[in-house]
Parts: structure tokens; C-alpha cells; sequence
């Protein structure tokens, strides 16, 4: 009949507009500010330095690798150094990142060989400095292993087994998470 | 008790008007030592009473504006399941104050080669008309702003004043798009001007009065349930009612007619080239013409105030309004925009056909006899025949010529 599919189609409206009120999985809209969907474990943004324990038990120690390696060259490093006898200690006195340089390559938490460095999923980092605004430094880079664990759960379980048994092998090192400062500090 | 709520706001307005008297009479007492004579009692009067009907109206209905575009948001974005406007005021339903806001303080552009005057103009011409289609709406009992012998002829000679605005509008801009959207605005509505007023006819012939006063009362009926009367429920007041809201849909510019805007061929048709308070201006003469299409939907087909007596008068008037309101909505968010050769087809192919047997059928039904329940439920059958008939025979026709397939110059 002449008008068949008119009324057909106003009927498929008629149910979506009834139905959205009753069946909460039609509406898909998240609303953003309030409400958050949990991210890919695989998605990441920008790099920070994984501690375990306590913020000064940081993995890094200032090899500067991930320095070298990074291409649009947005990592600073110095080592720091005994302030009795000048020599340089296995960690970093200043460790910057750049975020509003950095690309987001993963290529310094690919060459570390320490697994001191790893891709956040942070991506509220608005800012209203353009020059030096989005550095951070070592202490805002500084992130703890369980939250690590939160972000990238699998990824950081293997992390924590190859580091656990590469310690085994080296006598004197020490646990995972729980263990006292390193030595050489 | 009913009749209080029922004549709340005519009560109002003799109010107001005898206040003003009043303080009128007062004041030439201080002035002159007397008080006003009748002629100039009268004067004053009377130039109350237009002053309050238009800020009533005024105020009324471009809240409803609002409302309505908040209404609209939100309804269509339910038909495509999502939320809608929810951030200002509860449920959103500040929206449209934060959008009248944005609008004022917007940028007004004109372009550089635009016919000044006449960009300038057609805004206010657009409106104008929308407003003044409110008029001749009798919104409840007592409450016709004006009670015109001509009053549903006037209604639509104001309404085809939206035309010109709009061909202003495309003219003034000096922009392809302005003037495609304008040529085909008045060329949908000069079309559909002509089956929403043969829509209008049969109504006019069973009540033998232009008067929207006189066609409301011809719709009451004795009791409490007031529904019996409306034209509606005749075989030749249901079609009318059909033909009258899809030549209003039309005539409104409203999905699925909205050609003439046609976002996506032609941006934004004939307001292409305005922005700030002058394109809002014609989102309200849209909206206001929308809601003034409705009342007279109302008034014709659906027994204008009358209801049964558990809510006023004027409330069973703007509810039915705003029925029709959420109908025109519901089909914005169905169907989609229309072709030209469609459009126009379907105007003087369909509808004006169809609307010329409805009053043929209106002509049998006016000298069958109607005064027993047998008469009158033959005298109903008949003209059901006839309509459906009409129906059937148009449709055979329009579907066999839609049919056809259609040759493409440059795209196949």
C-alpha cells in the first residue's frame, strides 16, 4: 500500500526513541568528563621511570641510552655524582623529558636495558605553557611499579619475571619492589 | 473551580486593563481636574488590551521557541539513541538560553557585495508574519486575539509573507547557495500552498464560516468529553487533516521538506550568508511558523480548545499544538530530505489531486442526511469510500510514475 514504508519507517523510529529510555546498552555515549572508559592495555602516550618501593629506588642508572636512542631527542640526562670523591654513581641527578617533543615511539622503553623506562597512558596534559611547559622532570616521571602493573598488567608481569631471575643470577642484588636501596647509592 | 482555571488569563487581562483605566483616570484627574471621557476610557482600553494580547503571545511563544528547540534536540537525539543536550540546567533544558546568548554576542556578518538593505530587512520580514499567523487563534474559550470574518483566509495570506522574506534572504546574500536555496523555497511553497489551503477547504464548507471562532464552536459538543464534534474523526476531516499537516510540513520548511536549507547540497540554502541574532531570527520565524501551522491544525481538524473538562481550555489547545509539534519532530528524525522533481511531483500530482476529491467527498457528505445514528454512520461510510477510493486512485498513479527509472545526464 502507498504510504507502507512511510509508516514503517516511523515505527523504527518510534521503538529506537522509546527503547533508548528503557535499554541503558543503546546509549553509547560515555560522558567523558564524568565518566571514563579504561583504556587498551596496549595504548600508551608518553614515557616515565618506573621506581620500586620507594621513589629513590628508581631502576634507572643514568646509562643514557634511551637519551641517544630517542629521535626528536626529547630526553636530558646527567649522572649524579659522589659528592665526596666526584665520581659518577649508577643513577641520575636530572632526568627531563620533554612530553611537547616526544612522539610517542616507545623506542627508549624498547632499548632500556633496565626497564627503568615505560609508556604511561596519561592524556590530561593540557597546558598554557608552550616553552618548557610540558617538561617534566625526574620527579614527576618518577611512577611506582604497581602502578605499572595497573596500566599494563601483562606487559609488566614479564617485565617483573625477566628482572627477578636476571637478579638471581647476580648475587647480592636485591628483590623486587621490597628491597632496601641499592648498593651503589 | 473549572471555569476559574478556564478563564484564568481572560480574567487576568480585564484585570490589567481596568488597572490601567484606572491609574489613567487617576492620572488626568491630577492633570486636568476630571477624568477621561468614554471615547478616551475606551482608547485606552482597547490599547491595553492589543499591547497585553501581543506581549502574551510574544513572551508564550517564543519561550515555546526555546522549548521547542530544546525539544527537538532532545527527541531526535533519542530516535538516534544518544543523549542530547544534558549539560545546562536539569535535563538541558537551559540550552537554549545558553544558545540565544551565544547568538547575540556573535559576530554579524554581512557580505561585502550583498544588497544591504534588503540582507538587512529579511530577517524581520521572516519573523514577522510567524508572529502574526498567532493572531487568529482562538487559543481557548474567550480567547481569540482577534475574531476575524476572514480570519483562516488572512492566516494564510500573512503566511505566504514568509516567502518573500526568504527570497530576500537568498537575493540580498549575493551567494550561489543563498539563491538556489531561495528559488527553491518559493517554488516548494508557492506548490504547497495550494493543497494546505484545499486541505483547509472542506472545513471551511461544513462550517460555512472563515472565522477560526466559528469553526471551534462548530467542533464543541454538550458533556464532559468534548471530543465528539472534531473534524477530525469525519472521513473527509481525517484526510484534510493528513493533507493539511504534510502541506504544513512544507510549508515550514521541515524535514522532509527542507530543501530549501538542503545542508547537504546546498550548505544552508537562502541563510547561508547570515549569522548571530539574524540567523537566530530565522530559526524562530522556522520554529514560531512551525508552531503557528500546528494551532491552525488544531483549530481546523482536531476541535481547536474543546476536550473533555479535566484540563482548561488553553491547555488542551497548546497540548494539541504540542502534539503535533512532536510529530513534526518524530518525522525529521525518519525520513529523509526529499528530491526537487519529488517534491514538486508529489505536490501537484498527489496532493492536489487528492485534496480536490477530499472536497468532492466534504460536497456528499454536506447533502447526505445525517439525522438519525443510522443516516449519519452511512452518510460516514460513503464518504470513507470515496475517500479511500480517491486515496487508491492517486496512489496507483503517483507509485507508477515514481516507478519510472530515471535518467541521469552526466552521472551514469
Amino acid at each position: 500500500m502507498f504510504g507502507h514504508g512511510l509508516l514503517q519507517g516511523l515505527i523504527v523510529t518510534a521503538r529506537n526513541f522509546i527503547r533508548s529510555y528503557f535499554d541503558p546498552e543503546r546509549l553509547t555515549t560515555v560522558q567523558y568528563p564524568e565518566e571514563r572508559v579504561k583504556l587498551p592495555e596496549n595504548s600508551r602516550s608518553f614515557p616515565f621511570l618506573v621506581y620500586d618501593g620507594a621513589p629513590d629506588n628508581l631502576r634507572c642508572v643514568a646509562c643514557k641510552i634511551c637519551e641517544q636512542e630517542c629521535p626528536p631527542q626529547c630526553i636530558y640526562i646527567e649522572v649524579e655524582r659522589d659528592p665526596k670523591t666526584g665520581k659518577p654513581v649508577r643513577r641520575p641527578r636530572v632526568f627531563d623529558i620533554d612530553y611537547s617533543v616526544c612522539m610517542q615511539c616507545q623506542i627508549c622503553a624498547e632499548v632500556c636495558p633496565f626497564d627503568a623506562i615505560k609508556m604511561d597512558q596519561v592524556y590530561e596534559l593540557a597546558g598554557t605553557n608552550r616553552f618548557g611547559g610540558m617538561l617534566h622532570n625526574k620527579s614527576a616521571l618518577l611512577k611506582s611499579n604497581e602502578y605499572y602493573h595497573q596500566i599494563h598488567p601483562t606487559e609488566a608481569d614479564e617485565v617483573d619475571a625477566h628482572l627477578s631471575q636476571s637478579r638471581k643470577k647476580m648475587p647480592g642484588a636485591t628483590a623486587l619492589s621490597t628491597g632496601p636501596k641499592p648498593p651503589n647509592v | 473551580m473549572y471555569n476559574f482555571f478556564d478563564q484564568l488569563i481572560v480574567t487576568l487581562g480585564t484585570w490589567l486593563v481596568g488597572l490601567v483605566v484606572a491609574t489613567g483616570n487617576s492620572v488626568s484627574k491630577i492633570c486636568c481636574g476630571q477624568t477621561m471621557g468614554d471615547a478616551a476610557a475606551h482608547n485606552v482600553a482597547a490599547g491595553t488590551e492589543i499591547v497585553l494580547i501581543c506581549v502574551t503571545i510574544y513572551g508564550v511563544f517564543a519561550l515555546c521557541f526555546g522549548l521547542a528547540t530544546w525539544l527537538e534536540r532532545k527527541m531526535l537525539a533519542r530516535i538516534q539513541n544518544r543523549y542530547g543536550p544534558n549539560r545546562v540546567g536539569p535535563f538541558g533544558l537551559f540550552q537554549f538560553v545558553a544558545d540565544g546568548v551565544k547568538m547575540l554576542t556573535k559576530e554579524d556578518i554581512v557580505p561585502a557585495r550583498a544588497d544591504k538593505l534588503v540582507h538587512f530587512l529579511a530577517p524581520a520580514v521572516a519573523l514577522a508574519p510567524a508572529l502574526l499567523m498567532f493572531g487568529f487563534l482562538p487559543f481557548g474559550r474567550n480567547m481569540a486575539p482577534t475574531d476575524l470574518d476572514t480570519a483562516v483566509i488572512a492566516f494564510f495570506a500573512v503566511g505566504a509573507g514568509s516567502e518573500l522574506a526568504l527570497f530576500m534572504a537568498g537575493w540580498g546574500s549575493r551567494n550561489k547557495y543563498s539563491i538556489l536555496g531561495a528559488l527553491r523555497a518559493v517554488a516548494q511553497m508557492i506548490s504547497y500552498e495550494i493543497p494546505l489551503v484545499l486541505a483547509a477547504v472542506p472545513v471551511v464548507m461544513i462550517v460555512g464560516s472563515l472565522s477560526t471562532t466559528q469553526i471551534v464552536a462548530a467542533q464543541g459538543a454538550d458533556g464532559f468529553l468534548d471530543v465528539s464534534g472534531w473534524f477530525v474523526w469525519t472521513p473527509w476531516g481525517f484526510a484534510g487533516f493528513v493533507l493539511f499537516l504534510i502541506a504544513a510540513t512544507a510549508e515550514s520548511n521541515r524535514c522532509p521538506f527542507d530543501i530549501p536549507e538542503g545542508e547537504s547540497e546546498i550548505v544552508a540554502g537562502f541563510h547561508v550568508e547570515y549569522s548571530g541574532f539574524k540567523f537566530a531570527l530565522f530559526f524562530m520565524a522556522e520554529y514560531l511558523g512551525m508552531m503557528a501551522m500546528a494551532g491552525l491544525g488544531v483549530t481546523l481538524f482536531l476541535g481547536g480548545w474543546h476536550g473533555p473538562k479535566l484540563l482548561p481550555s488553553w491547555a488542551w489547545f497548546m497540548l494539541k499544538g504540542f502534539l503535533i509539534v512532536c510529530w513534526l519532530i518524530w518525522l525529521r528524525g525518519t525520513l529523509p530530505r526529499l528530491r526537487v522533481d519529488q517534491l514538486m511531483a508529489f505536490a501537484w500530482k498527489a496532493m492536489l489531486p487528492f485534496a480536490l476529491f477530499n472536497i468532492f467527498a466534504t460536497a456528499v457528505w454536506f447533502y447526505l442526511p445525517k439525522t438519525t445514528l443510522l443516516q449519519s454512520a452511512v452518510a460516514w461510510l460513503i464518504t470513507a469510500a470515496l475517500v479511500v477510493a480517491a486515496y487508491w486512485v492517486v496512489s496507483r498513479f503517483v507509485s507508477r510514475r515514481a516507478g519510472a527509472p530515471r535518467v541521469y545526464r552526466y552521472a551514469s
